[in-house]
């Protein structure tokens, strides 16, 4: 049976048994459900527990297990000569004796028979049910496509038999075990706990995924590209990777360039988000009528409900063209000559777009901070003849710092793991220099552009996308856990 | 206030007032109210600017020129040998842009000898009436030698034109259509031939490297996909796993760290999911390139951290008396938060998760490197089929250089913005009326 099917057999015998194990506590019981230990909903989930939770679990291993098994099996069973050849050549026999296998499922026993031994014509039968093989195979090809194809089906015929009977089994065993004062309700509880565990973990097995991963890619590129050239290298020029060149270690691949280029843009969004965040924030939470309040919040938080590529979109269509006119209106009645200052893509056009996707995060973190600052601060402030502005400035603000500096980290954090604002905006270029009218380059771009189109995990071309991921999320973390930091230590000052 | 330096007069009436620089300090106030208003104002100008540079962009690609003119299906072109009933290939392999063609010059009256001229004419209808022509005689291969009024799919250029988008007063070296065209152009909308319609295409078809038949059918799809693997997988697990943090686990240096690590989790670039996804479940598990299961999984890991945050802000604003009372009556811990917390966190709970579905639905960066920047004019049947995504159809049409190209980009920029009201208006809907001031 296919593995859907199974899981639809398996999903169906867990309600017979909820069922059957809710009608027995019941009967066992007389029909009266308070002679019962727990409620005798309880007894019919503990069967279908039993009954599916062991089969699933054995169902899983067996999927994981048996590939791994049948492949090395097949793998042993290569020629000589096919196993002394290099681990890629291998690789793609492998690939052919895999395709062949499949194909081999769709032809008929007739077919087979008619195409016989001949390898060739082999090839073109199954070009014609839709496997194409990269050549052709060799008759050793399908004899072990064969024997794949034979593993295969027991191994699936076992499983099958297997799961079924650890299902009848449990179902069996925990069925005989019900009784009036059987504790279904604390093991079914039990079962319950241990799953919502199994939850709480994943975002424990989420991070160690994102670490695990990128180190092992960027310990990859690291074995082909020394550390230090990469996080002090000042040129990044990657080239091409050129499948089974040996030019590969001539590309170029220097961080600085591209963090430069991260750190600059940020910085202009930033120079444009803050202000524009923080004094929205305060007008807001200190000026603003109820009414203002109600609608310009929502709808300054429109701004950051809005998917980041279509600010991309409006850097590249609206902000580039006209900071390139503008600039060449200006070049013109300054010099007489119409000659743009600003390109249409650069450091200005991506920073200040970037600024505006931030302003939401700045203003709604910081209004609640200073919202949280206590009134009597205020009132003692006002109450001793300060004006508003003196006693947001002069007390409020030095009061709210330390969490308004929390909050400026995280979008920081933001503005530094921003993508496609900058990959539509900020160019590709990538270059180290103080002019912001001219293009520069990102991390995350250069991560886009190395990771999309055809891609083969060996090269350093693709490899370093990695390393440099685990810089961005290094950079990120520790912005985030300083922030955090910053915030929960404001918290306990007023708490 | 008088101010007693600058009003001497004051002083021998009133008794000396010390200069507290009151008028300054009420100016400094002023600005400091008027820096406040122009920033909020600055941030909703742009909102302003920016949702009026899509929209004003982008309504014109829910409408399509179309050219209607009676084609005759000529039984000459589409199968002169007549062996349409014993090869089927003949009907779908038939040429049928010079059935369109033909079709329009008869309308224009350009000679059919005029090769110069048919191909200009030529140029005027989309490459999609291929596909077009070739369904309507596949459907119904009766009408082949009779004549049908068709409407067909002007090409990129046509369109732009008729819409106004191309500068026509430029000299016509400098432009993509010719004044012949033009003329040709306003001779059919005089005619009634020319005319805008409603384009149903932008929402059905897939991807086409021509603007006039590109749609984002296969991104819808896809992204529908992806959006119900997020649901699926992050609700309940997201509920499950705050359900442990809030009700159940031990304060100690474990929980610590998972709460620390799902705030950090938060934050984390939405592209280092990307990097994950390539390297675990494609290059690792070996799922296929492109699927949309892959996007799933990838946004689903994504989107917990946020769904965790808000279910646990729902519960922890249920009163702790609701539970005192149900584990009153007896009932166990696991049936007080099942039975009496859960329900009452739940509209919370949906809020939070619609508005992370909502985010999941617009992100872009981690789909680019699972390897949805395909390129797919096929529909996806199931979730391991290469699709593509809203968000990455906008950027892969953001990246086209021809000008009607914007068009469909803001387009479908509208369509996505349109998606992500309703699905907020919703979580605000459902905040508002289920929502308990306890």
């Amino acid at each position: 049976m296919s593995t859907p099917l199974i899981l639809l057999v398996l999903a169906i015998f867990a309600i017979v048994c909820y069922v059957v194990g809710t009608r027995r506590a019941l009967a066992i019981a007389g029909g009266l459900s308070s002679r019962l230990h727990s409620r005798q909903g309880y007894y019919g989930a503990f069967v279908a527990i039993c009954a599916t939770v062991p089969a699933a679990a054995v169902l899983v291993i067996w999927l994981i297990a048996s590939p791994l098994y049948i492949n090395s099996t097949i793998h042993d069973g290569f020629p000589e000569e096919v196993k002394a050849q290099s681990e890629a050549q291998q690789g793609l026999s492998f690939g052919m004796v895999n395709s062949l296998a499949r194909g081999m499922d769709v032809l008929t026993l007739e077919e087979i028979d008619a195409v016989g031994a001949n390898p060739a014509e082999l090839r073109a039968a199954l070009g014609a049910k839709g496997v194409p093989l990269a050549g052709d195979p060799e008759p050793w090809m399908v004899a072990s496509a064969g024997d794949l194809n034979a593993m295969q089906k027991i191994s699936n015929r076992v499983m099958t038999a297997i799961v079924l009977m650890v299902a009848l089994a449990g179902a069996g065993l925990s069925y005989v075990r019900i009784a009036p004062r059987f504790r279904a309700r604390n093991r079914v509880e039990k079962v319950i706990l241990s799953a919502l565990v199994l939850a709480s973990s994943i975002a424990i097995v989420t991070t160690i995924g994102i670490v695990m991963s990128m180190l092992t890619e960027a310990g990859h590129f690291f074995g082909r590209v020394p550390a230090w050239e990469f996080f002090f290298g000042t040129v990044w020029d990657p080239r091409f990777a050129a499948a089974g060149a040996g030019a590969a270690s001539d590309g170029q691949f220097g961080l600085i360039p591209l963090l430069a280029g991260t750190l600059y843009i940020g910085f202009v969004a930033m120079l444009v988000a803050v202000p524009v965040g923080l004094f929205s924030a305060i007008y807001m939470s200190e000026y603003a009528s109820p009414r203002v309040r109600s609608i310009a919040k929502p709808l300054l938080e429109v701004l950051a409900g809005i998917p980041t590529i279509v600010y991309g979109f409006f850097a590249l269509t609206s902000v580039g063209p006209f900071l390139r006119d503008i600039s060449a209106q200006i070049q013109g009645i300054a010099t007489g000559e119409y000659a743009n200052f600003i390109q249409a893509q650069s450091v200005l056009t991506a920073g200040f777009v970037m600024g505006i996707m931030l302003i939401p995060y700045v203003s709604s973190l910081s209004d609640d901070i200073i919202t949280a600052v206590p009134r009597a601060l205020r009132d003692g402030s006002l109450g001793l003849g300060a004006t508003k502005s003196e006693t947001i400035k002069k007390v409020v603000m030095p009061a709210a710092l330390p969490g308004v500096v929390g909050a400026l980290l995280m979008t920081a954090s933001r503005a530094i793991g921003e993508t496609m604002i900058v990959v539509l905006a900020a160019g590709v270029a990538a270059r180290m220099q103080l002019n912001p009218f001219e293009p520069m380059t990102t991390v995350t771009v250069k991560i886009v552009s190395q990771l999309t189109g055809d891609l083969e995990f060996t090269s350093p071309q693709t490899l370093v996308a990695f390393a440099l991921g685990i810089t961005l999320f290094a950079i990120t973390l520790c912005l985030n856990i300083y922030a955090l930091f910053i915030v929960r230590k404001y918290r306990e000052q007023y708490e | 206030m008088t101010d007693v330096v600058s009003s001497p007069a004051g002083v021998l009436d009133k008794p000396a007032r010390r200069d507290i620089g009151i008028k300054r300090r009420y100016r400094a106030e002023r600005r400091f109210r008027a820096y406040g208003i122009a920033a909020l104002s600055f941030g909703l100008l742009f909102l302003a600017l920016l949702l009026w540079s899509v929209v004003s962009k982008g309504y014109t690609a829910f409408q399509q020129t179309m050219i209607t003119v009676p084609v005759e299906f000529s039984e000459q072109i589409i199968d002169k040998d007549n062996e349409r009933a014993t090869d089927p290939q003949k009907l779908m392999t038939a040429n049928y842009p010079i059935v369109a063609r033909n079709a329009v010059a008869k309308a224009l009256g350009v000679a059919e000898n005029d090769t110069a001229g048919l191909r200009a004419v030529n140029q005027m209808i989309s490459n999609g009436v291929r596909g077009q022509l070739r369904d309507m005689v596949v459907a119904n291969p009766q009408i082949i030698g009779t004549t049908q009024t068709v409407s067909l799919l002007a090409a990129g250029d046509i369109d732009s034109a008729w819409k106004g988008q191309i500068n026509l007063d430029v000299s016509e070296d400098n432009r993509k259509i010719s004044d012949q065209q033009v003329g040709w152009m306003k001779q059919l909308a005089e005619a009634g031939a020319l005319g805008k319609h409603l384009n149903g295409g932008i929402f059905v078809n897939g991807n086409s490297s021509r603007p006039e038949a590109a749609g984002v059918g296969v991104a819808l799809i896809g992204s529908f996909y992806m959006m119900l693997i997020v649901l699926v997988l992050s609700l309940p697990i997201g509920v499950a796993a705050s359900i442990y943090l809030e009700e159940f686990a031990p304060k100690n240096r474990l929980t610590d760290l998972i709460e620390v690590n799902i705030n950090n989790l938060a934050a984390v670039p939405s592209i280092v999911y990307g990097l994950l996804g390539l390297a675990v479940f494609i290059n690792f598990m070996d799922l296929p390139r492109s699927a949309s299961l892959v996007g799933g999984l990838v946004l689903t890991l994504m989107t917990l951290p946020t769904i965790i945050i808000a279910t646990r802000a729902a519960l922890k604003a249920v009163p702790p008396s609701i539970r005192a009372a149900a584990l009153g009556l007896g009932a166990s811990k696991m049936q007080t938060i099942f039975h009496h917390v859960l329900p009452l966190a739940m509209p919370g709970i949906l809020t939070g998760t619609i508005i992370g579905l909502a985010h999941a639905l617009g992100e872009t960066a981690p789909l680019l490197l699972i390897g949805m920047v395909a390129f797919v004019a096929n529909y996806p049947t199931t979730p391991m089929d290469p699709s593509t995504a809203l968000p990455v159809q906008i950027y892969m049409w953001a990246n086209e250089a021809e000008r009607a190209f914007v068009e469909r980009t803001s387009g479908a920029i509208i369509i996505l913005l349109l998606f992500l009201i309703v699905m907020n208006v919703g979580a605000i809907l459902l905040r508002r009326r289920f929502e308990r001031r306890w």
